[in-house]
């Protein structure tokens, strides 16, 4: 598989849109302007762009707390987001739902969650749903290495592998379940070890590469969609943030942060790469940050002259012709 | 439309095989369904009829629940087959958080058509994780409609309707009411959800019920006949959305509400109803609002201490005796 430019540079500008959302978030949360808490994927947005770079506007994903990374590179809208993150009535749910609630059923996007490990379950039935309908799409069920010691992994594999659903489980093994290291809570070193266990193939890969990282869900899309079954990618990375907006991180020295920062940032590795390739220039390097930038703006600005919900609307969506 | 005498097993498959026949979106999923048709035999015939539709699963509650709310997300219309409404604390987070509350936090975004089916109930001296009656968990939920259904007829009427419903369901049948026969409609019966119904008439006193609670009150309002009281039978059908413009209007006659059902007395739907009758008909009422509830323990596997904590006819009585001052 060898991409156009234009495929490389649409990559790049995915993740380099996700870096600035994820940090004009951090911005607006730390200034007050986003109630409740965020979890930000600074430093994993290999694995989103990686992964649904290969996926058709009518294929599904399930997504996480962590989840803003996913909605933009499944083509979410930045002004619906940033509203929703302000709880304006202008965001995708209204202002119900939130930061760990976007979900966009129009472009296939299954929802956020709350709960750890509560996409599983509905990432089995979107693969059932697509299966007893024949059709051919694929869904994606993002998680974390925290999720992977919950039951609901068990169950969705098994049941995916019997039924050889169209499902790509797609781990996203940044070393921290919250506050606890990977390596204390996880029996086994690589998460993609575990596919073992369900008879399906699991693949360990450098996460921070989002060519890898393509590569490897290109080749579990094409075998969900060809009635093989579902495959389970572990794309190692890193949460440089911490859990949470304001988590004072003491289980974590600061300096493996930074070397990470450093040594192992995605977009600064694709951009090297594209660089040497002669791909990306100064000259368009600049252009995407600035369209990037001004995007952002506009979504920015959109969200802050949307109005509030009006607090009766609270009683508003629960059912379907209440 | 004509009526014949079936049971309520006979009465789940028919309204299935009606509603399957008429919409392929609609699929069946749980554990040993096809083998036997379901292990009360509620689903006979229709693996045969609708190979792929009714399907097997490992044991798996969890991802079953989530399953069926994935594929109402989707574009189908699934049932799901709880196997005993005990299970369902195996999927609380799919019903609960998950289901119940994704078209809301949402924002409205997608409509939930999905039927959770859990066969409920004791006296079966099937003990503590075979037998509970947890309705009253999943009224708390917004979010989620409770339907409670009692005599075949009903069960029928009000699956049809479960299964049209584009919003979450959560369908208990009492598993010793499977075998109970009634004359049910042939062909599109249809119940409303939220329409309770008067099963029998009276001017003394209000049973409100709902499930296996209406043959106890029917019992009860047959022997009180001899008392000279004149019980009205409210059959409750479906427990959220309430139908209390019909509670109203009898409670505004008999001025006395009994309220039964076979759930634990603590925290059960029998509170809410009290709760609601006395401070919205406090000026109608002439005796304080009883329940007739099961007791506050587990249920217990032994027939002389299962019997104890259930409620009885012998209950219902006197508590209709009680209110009535008789």
């Amino acid at each position: 598989m060898s991409d156009d430019p234009r495929t490389l540079l649409a990559l790049y500008r995915t993740m380099v849109t996700i870096r600035h959302f994820e940090t004009l978030a951090g911005e607006l949360f730390a200034a007050g302007k986003i109630p409740g808490f965020i979890h930000l994927s600074i430093g994993q947005e290999a694995s989103s762009v990686g992964v649904c770079s290969t996926l058709r506007p009518d294929d599904y994903i399930t997504t996480t707390h962590r989840g803003h990374g996913h909605v933009i590179a499944k083509g979410g809208d930045l002004k619906k987001m940033i509203a929703e993150l302000l709880g304006r009535k202008t965001g995708y749910c209204k202002g119900k739902g939130g930061s760990m609630h976007i979900a966009d059923f129009s472009l296939g996007i299954l929802g956020a969650n709350g709960v750890v490990g509560g996409g599983f379950p509905i990432a089995v039935g979107a693969g059932l749903s697509i299966k007893l309908r024949r059709a051919d799409q694929v869904t994606v069920c993002f998680f974390g290495d925290g999720a992977s010691n919950r039951g609901t992994f068990h169950e969705a594999l098994n049941l995916a592998a019997i039924w050889k659903l169209p499902i790509l489980f797609v781990c996203e093994n940044n070393c921290y379940a919250s506050t606890t290291p990977t390596a204390y809570a996880c029996s086994v070193t690589d998460i993609a070890a575990r596919a073992a266990g369900y008879n399906i193939p699991g693949v360990t890969l450098d996460g921070n590469d989002v060519l890898a990282v393509r590569k490897a869900a290109m080749k579990a899309t094409d075998r969900a969609r060809c009635g093989e079954g579902p495959t389970l990618l572990e794309n190692k990375t890193y949460r440089r943030r911490g859990h949470f907006e304001g988590d004072p991180q003491k289980y974590r020295d600061q300096a493996e942060v930074a070397e990470w920062e450093k040594k192992n940032d995605p977009i600064q590795r694709f951009a090297a790469l594209l660089r040497h390739k002669k791909i990306l220039t100064k000259e368009i390097e600049k252009k995407i940050q600035e369209q990037v930038e001004m995007e952002l703006n506009e979504a920015l600005a959109f969200a802050e002259q949307s109005e509030w919900p009006h607090p009766e609307e609270a009683l508003n969506d629960l059912f379907v012709n209440p | 439309m004509s009526e014949r005498m079936i049971n309520s097993s006979a009465a789940i498959a028919e309204a299935l095989a009606e509603e399957m026949a008429r919409d392929e979106t609609i699929f069946i999923i749980g554990e040993d369904l096809v083998a036997h048709g379901g292990i009360f035999g509620q689903f006979k015939g229709l693996p045969e009829k609708f190979p792929g539709r009714v399907i097997d699963t490992p044991i798996s509650e969890t991802c079953i629940a989530g399953a069926g709310l994935g594929a109402a997300l989707t574009g189908m219309r699934p049932l799901v087959d709880m196997h005993f409404a005990d299970f369902t604390t195996c999927a609380m987070d799919e019903i609960i958080n998950q289901t119940a509350k994704i078209r809301y936090m949402f924002g409205g975004q997608v409509k939930v058509p999905l039927v959770i089916w859990a066969p409920d109930g004791a006296g079966l001296s099937a003990a503590a994780h075979h037998s509970q009656s947890l309705e009253g968990w999943f009224i708390h939920a917004p979010g989620l409609n409770v339907v409670v259904p009692s005599e075949p007829a009903d069960v029928k009427g009000l699956l049809k309707a479960a299964i049209r419903e584009d919003n979450p369901v959560i369908f208990f049948q009492h598993k010793k009411l499977f075998a109970k026969i009634g004359p049910v409609p042939e062909g599109d019966y249809i119940i409303p959800l939220g329409k309770a119904m008067v099963k029998r008439s009276g001017s003394h006193v209000t049973l409100l019920t709902y499930g296996s609670g209406f043959y106890m009150c029917m019992e009860a309002a047959k022997e009180l006949t001899g008392m000279g009281i004149e019980a009205e039978v409210i059959d409750l059908r479906t427990l959220k959305p309430l139908d209390f413009e019909t509670i109203a209007d009898s409670v505004k006659k008999t001025n006395r509400v009994v309220v039964v059902h076979e759930a634990c007395l603590t925290g059960g739907f029998g509170a809410e109803l009290v709760a609601k009758i006395s401070s919205e008909l406090f000026d109608h009422l002439d005796s304080p609002v009883l329940r007739v509830a099961a007791k506050d323990v587990p249920i217990p596997f032994s027939p002389p201490l299962e019997k104890f904590v259930l409620p009885k006819v012998e209950d219902v009585v006197k508590a209709v005796r009680q209110v009535t001052y008789r």
